[in-house]
């Protein structure tokens, strides 16, 4: 292998970069001490984001370079996928700012928005520790690994890569796992739509009028103004903003009456939408949905983050609740460990990202040594995200925190009952303020609605209108807010099942032939339909549960993300085993530890713990018990609900079972390989494409006076920017 | 972020900066992939038209239709 093209002797250091790096080490030293040690007084959101960024831009100077000089070691003679096999489609040299935000865009959902709403149940601090100190040493380095890994492969998949390296055991495994993920992940996202639409006649309104709006700007994009698809944003967007400002007139006309959707309702429109989204063509809605939803995302996350600083607000909950060691928290039940970590997946660890960084990204990067940028840089950044939304859930009032996130169940249906059993709780909330609370952002009620997405809204509400337009807003800002979750996961959805459908296709195909053939329709129709209704299925059964489907079905979504983790960790782990690296293995397989622990004790506990909070057949015992004595038992009402209780929680303990049993498969088959790479001595047979000299030529600075299309992909003037 | 040369007035680097933001938004969201295509038509087929800007976007929401990308949670 030829040496890395690394200049710089790693012995100088100049004075000007130790002092820059010595301030901003003591700023993050004083963030952190400030958000570990304050206790007995509200501290300012200001220092959370001190000690998230100043650890974030150590951790890329210093862990991201020394893993890609040490252990990746890419070399920028070497052609790249893009290079070698540039068709201007697929495969080419993409500027490295250009890629990074598309790759960003790929990889932040409402993922990094959703889970640490619900973890701030146990305090901000356990969730901001796990959040940066995830992202540095397990999920942006599984990002930048995997990324490595497949552009050295072509731009492989994960699958592929599994089957490859690993071997056809652990390969079907993990393509199974994939599959059954990502149905489970579908059906929470789904969840959160239907949790933060149902009885909202101005969300539902405004976000039924983002199909028409893509519908339009779709045809307008095909047959008025082909390509032109800046303008064809503006437009939307535009538009989008007047659906939100026109949902907000709604309110108690026949309109609104037939925007008044109960949660049922809602999820057979979505399983419909999802079904016609997958089979039209993608012009029509697919693409224009997602650019628009990736403009209102970036926008926002920026808002969000201009927001905090400014209004600087102060942190409400405790800096570690009581709910950390007792396990008894409403949002979701069991201890700290392992369940804060599986239900804050995306920002720290996201499994789902190596899917995004094996496959799109790998076939578009121009110089080997910009995977450290990208892969390691977007994670950095999405866990930002992650602790903005942290921020937005610690800065409303506990009460009203419970209030919103406790399952329906516990809290009854009225303001006064809630009263009550947020003070059963230990936290206080007045029935009048929690009716006060719904009125200021002009919903008929704030109680029992989880899933994260209104309570992130009503955070955000709040840092918005203090810093843009003051409290009259906060209606406006609160439906902004549900609006741009909703799009974005419904681009997840549309794109989601169609990717869905494709695995599907593709397995049913080496059963028989037809079916695998992407373009004859009943396949397609068939397929999807399969899909939908298997996302459909969770989804409808979330929606019914007694106990709470986020409650419920949160875990298992968490514990499904960390496992596709681990498949991707394991790979990574595998090849540099194999490739002669053993010395530098820990890199991986240190997270990968973590993660088996994490994932693999909360699963065991979701299916043999005792207590019926936390496990899924302890619950169905208990459950079952009470049907043979023919007792009722809250929070369900009545003899159906038992036995959708029975039924639910047999579902998800078997389903916990699966994908342990399937990821020990991938992870016992990896070992054996490990074990044969190790006594071997040397380094196996690579699967790398052969060495090509790369002729490529970057200009360091060309300036942008010249013809854009001239210079396209080695653009505009910029040094070497942070990622956070 | 891109800074002034030295000793060159703010307003040139201000065009230079929405130069820079113009540049990265047709980047980002595809718009200058027609004129790339184009380019590299000229180059790799000097003989043969260059396809018109409908039928370029219309093969490539084809290709998009083949390939679905996934979307993150």
């Amino acid at each position: 292998m030829p040496p890395t093209t690394d200049t710089r002797n790693p012995r100088t250091y100049r004075p000007r970069s130790i002092l820059i790096w010595t301030v901003v080490a003591l700023l993050g030293a004083a963030g952190w001490g400030m958000v570990a040690l304050a206790r007995g007084e509200e501290i300012s959101a200001v220092w959370l984001i001190f000690a998230a960024v100043a650890s974030y831009a150590i951790a890329y100077r210093f862990y991201s370079r020394f893993i890609s000089e040490r252990v990746l070691e890419p070399d920028d003679t070497r052609a790249t996928p893009a290079e070698r096999l540039d068709d201007g489609v697929d495969y080419q040299p993409t500027d490295r700012r250009v890629l990074f935000g598309h790759h960003f865009a790929a990889i932040a959902g409402a993922g990094p928005l959703v889970g640490p709403v619900l973890a701030a149940q146990m305090g901000y601090l356990p969730g901001t520790i796990w959040i940066v100190v995830g992202v540095i040493f397990a999920g942006a380095v599984q990002d930048m690994v995997i990324l490595f890994l497949s552009m050295r492969r072509d731009g492989k998949s994960l699958g592929q890569m599994a089957r490859e390296e690993i071997g056809r055991v652990g390969g079907v495994a993990a393509l199974l796992a994939v599959f059954v993920i990502m149905i489970i992940l579908l059906a929470v996202l789904a969840l959160i739509v239907v949790n933060a639409l149902a009885n909202s006649p101005w969300g539902t309104f405004s976000v039924t009028l983002t199909i028409p709006i893509a519908l339009f700007m779709g045809v307008y994009l095909r047959f008025l103004r082909p390509g032109r698809v800046l303008e064809t944003s503006v437009i939307g967007v535009a538009l989008l903003l007047a659906a939100i400002i026109g949902g907000g007139q709604i309110e108690d006309t026949a309109l609104g009456d037939a925007f008044t959707w109960s949660p049922t309702t809602l999820v057979f429109c979505l399983v419909g939408y999802g079904f016609v989204a997958s089979v039209l063509p993608v012009w029509l809605l697919l693409a224009p949905r997602d650019y628009l939803s990736t403009f209102m995302k970036v926008g926002t996350i920026v808002l969000l983050a201009l927001g905090v600083l400014l209004a600087a607000p102060n942190l409400k909950t405790d800096a570690i609740s009581s709910f950390a060691s007792s396990g008894s928290g409403p949002v979701f039940a069991g201890s700290m460990f392992p369940f804060l970590f599986i239900t804050i997946a995306c920002g720290a660890l996201s499994g789902f990202h190596a899917l995004v960084a094996s496959g799109t990204t790998p076939k578009l990067i121009q110089r080997e040594s910009q995977v450290r940028m990208i892969g390691y840089g977007a994670m950095l950044m999405e866990s930002f995200v992650a602790i903005m939304a942290l921020i937005a859930a610690c800065v409303i009032d506990p009460g009203l925190y419970y209030a919103m996130n406790a399952p329906a169940g516990v809290l009854g249906a009225t303001a006064e009952s809630a009263s009550h059993a947020v003070a059963g709780l230990g936290f206080t909330i007045t029935p009048d303020d929690l009716r006060s609370a719904a009125s200021v952002v002009e919903e008929k009620t704030l109680i029992a609605r989880s899933g994260g997405a209104p309570t992130l809204a009503v955070g955000m509400s709040e840092i918005f209108a203090e810093v843009f337009g003051g409290s009259g807003m906060k209606a406006f800002w609160y439906h902004f807010a549900i609006m741009f979750e909703a799009l974005f996961i419904l681009t997840t959805v549309d794109a989601g099942t169609r990717v869905g459908r494709f695995m599907l296709q593709d397995m049913l195909g080496n059963v028989w032939k037809p079916i695998g053939r992407v373009d004859w329709k009943p396949g397609i129709w068939l397929t999807s339909a399969v899909v939908v209704g298997l996302w459909g299925y969770f989804l409808y059964a979330g929606t019914t549960d007694p106990l709470g489907g986020i409650n419920q079905l949160f875990p298992l979504f968490g514990i499904a993300n960390q496992l596709l983790a681990a498949v991707a960790l394991t790979v990574a782990t595998t090849v540099l085993i194999k490739s002669g690296r053993l010395r530098w293995a820990w890199v991986t397989g240190i997270p990968l530890a973590w993660d088996v622990a994490v994932t693999y004790s909360a699963g065991w506990q979701k299916i043999f713990s005792d207590d019926p909070r936390v496990g899924f057949f302890a619950q169905r015992d208990r459950y079952a018990d009470a049907i043979d004595a023919g007792k009722v038992l809250g929070p369900a009402k009545n003899m159906d609900d038992m036995h959708t209780v029975v039924l639910n929680c047999t579902v998800d303990g078997v389903l916990i079972a699966l994908f342990l049993v399937l990821i020990a498969v991938v992870m016992g088959n990896a070992a054996v390989v490990c074990a044969r790479a190790i006594r071997a001595g040397v380094p196996l047979p690579t699967t790398e494409t052969p060495y090509v000299a790369s002729t490529l030529v970057l200009e360091p600075t060309a300036s942008p006076r010249e013809k854009e299309l001239a210079t396209a992909g080695a653009g505009g003037p910029g040094d070497e920017a942070g990622a956070s | 972020m891109t800074g002034p040369a030295p000793g060159i007035g703010a307003r040139f680097a201000r065009n230079r900066l929405f130069r820079w933001i113009r540049w990265y938004l047709r980047e980002i969201s595809g718009a200058a992939d027609y004129d790339r295509h184009c380019l590299r038509h000229r180059r790799e087929h000097p003989d043969r038209p260059i396809p018109s800007r409908r039928a370029y976007e219309a093969w490539r929401t084809r290709r998009r239709e083949e390939n679905p990308q996934a979307r993150c949670c």
